[in-house]
């Protein structure tokens, strides 16, 4: 590659740290910016554990995949982007979607499918949107999402807007074809995408070792000489410095990255599963590593945050994950007339498209 | 009025669209300095260059979703499938994301994007290059699925397609082509889920599309020579589906046979049938018969492959039954 950015980092395995170079992309944070990614990852632990007790009680319906263990990881990526950069992700999509500054409440209400949801209650879990953060959603099939990534970062391209997109996948979706046939045209067209990784070890119930070959994951950036980033997914200061790296050579030069971002999640891979595929001693050594509770102790060593301090914070989680369960709870449900709805975009260049009989009479 | 081929009509509704919106590009395997597998984008890397007239690797799941992305993001591409049996292998990106995005977002996002290429059998490639699958993709609610028989209505559709805020497939077909017509001058726009009568006739209707409708006026002109005459509608859009054309001439004619090249098991026919005998029951003197391929894969053999195909000599047979 042809600046030793890429050399110091291009399919740098090992535990990462915050490098000079990276340091140099991102602003001086205040206390107050410090603060609030605390406040972000958070609100999203805060906000899952609510899910996920309303699930159990059959208010939320279908699947519903938790981010708890990964709040680093969505939070310290997403928070290097400009207002008008893309984010698009796949199904476990709750924690992006806080993370871009969705509304907690319209987010709560689309997992109970109420039409005050983020997607009107037609969504689901699986399937966050939000246009006006630019967030392309919230995507079911695995790895669908990374061709769509690559049109969003083409149209910025195209239209020369300066934007960036991030892109989102687990690590069981490294091996479907259509991310392949991504990073391909992403390295070939020089398109400004980052690809994350999110490696949390396990797809589904399968481990990292026995479904993909040629670890480590980032190694695949090689075959498309692309830049590869690897960081810690547990630390929020190193996922932004990476992810700036990568985003100052999308906006810079148009070029893509692969980055692994080694995470890993509490929970389930959904509120259905009840993972006997690995020990609770594996779960107990990876919450040592707690996202939320090392960067605690590191803004209390920068004397940024005190014990007093955080318990208000996280109270201040834990009230709006409760009023935006209220106000799901209490929005109404849509009307059965909704089914017709947001089929067609309205024509405004041809006549509108007629399906007089729908079909089922 | 000016003659031209199929395919220049819908190398001039390209070129058109192109110049009168910048948002509208073309890409796909062979589109740019090939100038086309099928020759259908001849000329048009020239015109518009290479930032909008782009070559992509074989990637149909890459480009196809890329092609969607952009659409969410506000561009209008065009992406030429080489044949639409290759769209199989990105049936996931049309399916579940240009054919469910607007939705799921609750109508936060439009996919405006035209999905083209030819389609159908006749031409000795065998069963994996020979598919027509219009009523695959009728089957996801969101998606339109165009497939034109003349080249006035190649290019007026397609520009109709273009100019459409959603997700288009629009079926081609290759041994059409090389298929001569009338095209009106200038900007000619057809509209979207509109028939057209092609022959008229009060003896026995015939719904047919794309190379279908050939067949069927062949056969038409052949039953005419004994006294009897077939109306020949001309769907020219599969979905949606203009059924109070089709509604209007078997009210005249009380008879209806169906002429589709998909396969007979859920096939487009299959609908159309369930709709007229819902709505149109006592108007009918005899059942609706269906001539469609015939449910076994493509064979290569030129006897075999032709048996299968709806031809002339069976869309005759079906009318002398109805007629009988």
């Amino acid at each position: 590659m042809q600046n030793s950015l890429m050399s110091t980092t291009k399919s740098n395995t090992k535990k990462s740290s915050i490098n000079e170079s990276s340091t140099k992309l991102l602003p001086q944070q205040s206390p107050q910016d410090r603060l609030d990614l605390l406040k972000q990852m958070l609100l999203i632990r805060r906000f899952e554990e609510k899910a996920a007790q309303a699930f159990q009680l059959k208010k939320i319906l279908g699947f519903c995949h938790l981010y708890i263990g990964q709040e680093a990881l969505a939070v310290g990526t997403i928070s290097v982007l400009n207002p008008h950069d893309g984010v698009i992700t796949a199904y476990r999509d709750h924690g992006h979607a806080l993370a871009r500054g969705m509304c907690p409440k319209a987010c709560m209400a689309e997992l109970f499918g109420k039409a005050t949801g983020c997607s009107r209650g037609k969504g689901g879990s699986m399937h966050f949107f939000d246009a006006k953060r630019h967030f392309y959603g919230g995507h079911g099939i695995v790895g669908g999402q990374t061709p769509l990534g690559l049109g969003i970062a083409f149209s910025q391209k195209y239209k020369g807007d300066g934007g960036v997109t991030l892109c989102y996948l687990g690590d069981g979706a490294v091996n479907q074809g259509p991310f392949h046939e991504a990073l391909n045209i992403a390295a070939l067209w020089k398109l400004p995408i980052i690809y994350i990784v999110e490696n949390n070890e396990w797809s589904m119930g399968t481990s990292l070792a026995r479904s993909s070959a040629g670890l480590p994951l980032v190694n695949r950036a090689q075959a498309y000489d692309m830049a590869g980033i690897v960081a810690n997914g547990m630390d929020v200061d190193d996922v932004r410095a990476k992810t700036a790296e990568a985003v100052h050579l999308a906006r810079t030069e148009s070029q893509p990255t692969l980055m692994e971002i080694k995470t890993y999640r509490y929970r389930g891979h959904s509120m259905s599963d009840p993972g006997t595929y690995r020990t609770k001693d594996e779960i107990e050594k990876y919450k040592q590593y707690d996202p939320i509770l090392t960067y605690r102790s590191r803004l209390m060593d920068e004397g940024i945050l005190d014990n007093p301090t955080f318990d208000q914070l996280d109270a201040e989680a834990q009230k709006i994950s409760q009023e935006a369960h209220d106000f799901a709870e209490q929005s109404p449900e849509p009307a059965l007339e909704e089914v017709w709805e947001d089929i067609f975009t309205p024509e405004d260049q041809v006549p509108p498209l007629e399906h007089p009989t729908r079909y089922h009479r | 009025m000016p003659e031209m081929l199929y395919r220049e009509a819908l190398n001039q509704a390209m070129s058109e669209e192109m110049e009168r919106d910048d948002r509208v590009f073309l890409m796909g395997e062979e589109v740019a300095e090939y100038n086309g597998a099928y020759k259908v984008s001849q000329g048009l890397l020239k015109k518009f260059g290479p930032k909008r007239v782009i070559d992509t690797p074989i990637s149909e799941a890459g480009f196809t979703g890329l092609g969607i992305g952009a659409a969410m993001h506000g561009l209008r591409p065009i992406v030429e499938f080489m044949t639409w049996s290759f769209s199989l292998v990105t049936f996931d990106q049309i399916v579940n994301n240009a054919g469910q995005v607007r939705y799921m977002s609750g109508g936060q996002f439009s996919v405006p994007i035209v999905f083209r290429g030819c389609s159908g059998g006749g031409l000795r490639v065998g069963a994996t290059h020979s598919h027509t699958p219009e009523n695959w993709y009728a089957g996801v609610p969101a998606l339109t699925v165009i497939s034109p028989a003349f080249p006035d209505d190649a290019k007026g559709l397609l520009k109709s397609a273009i100019r459409s805020n959603n997700p288009v497939c629009f079926m081609e077909n290759e041994k059409l082509y090389g298929f001569k017509g009338e095209v009106p001058e200038g900007d000619i726009l057809v509209p979207i889920g509109k028939a057209k009568i092609r022959r008229e006739g009060s003896d026995v209707t015939i719904v047919a599309n794309s190379l279908s409708t050939h067949r069927a006026l062949a056969a038409a002109e052949m039953l005419a020579t004994e006294g009897i005459q077939a109306e020949v509608i001309d769907l020219r859009t599969i979905k949606p589906l203009d059924f109070p054309a089709i509604a209007e001439s078997v009210s005249k004619t009380n008879r209806l046979i169906i002429v589709e090249e998909n396969k007979p098991f859920c096939g487009w026919g299959a609908q159309v049938a369930y709709q007229v005998q819902r709505e149109l029951f006592d108007e009918l003197d005899a059942p609706v018969i269906r001539v469609t391929g015939l449910d076994a894969p493509q064979p290569y053999n030129s006897l075999l492959e032709d048996s299968l195909m709806p031809n002339e000599e069976r869309i005759i047979a079906a009318v002398r039954e109805s007629l009988a």
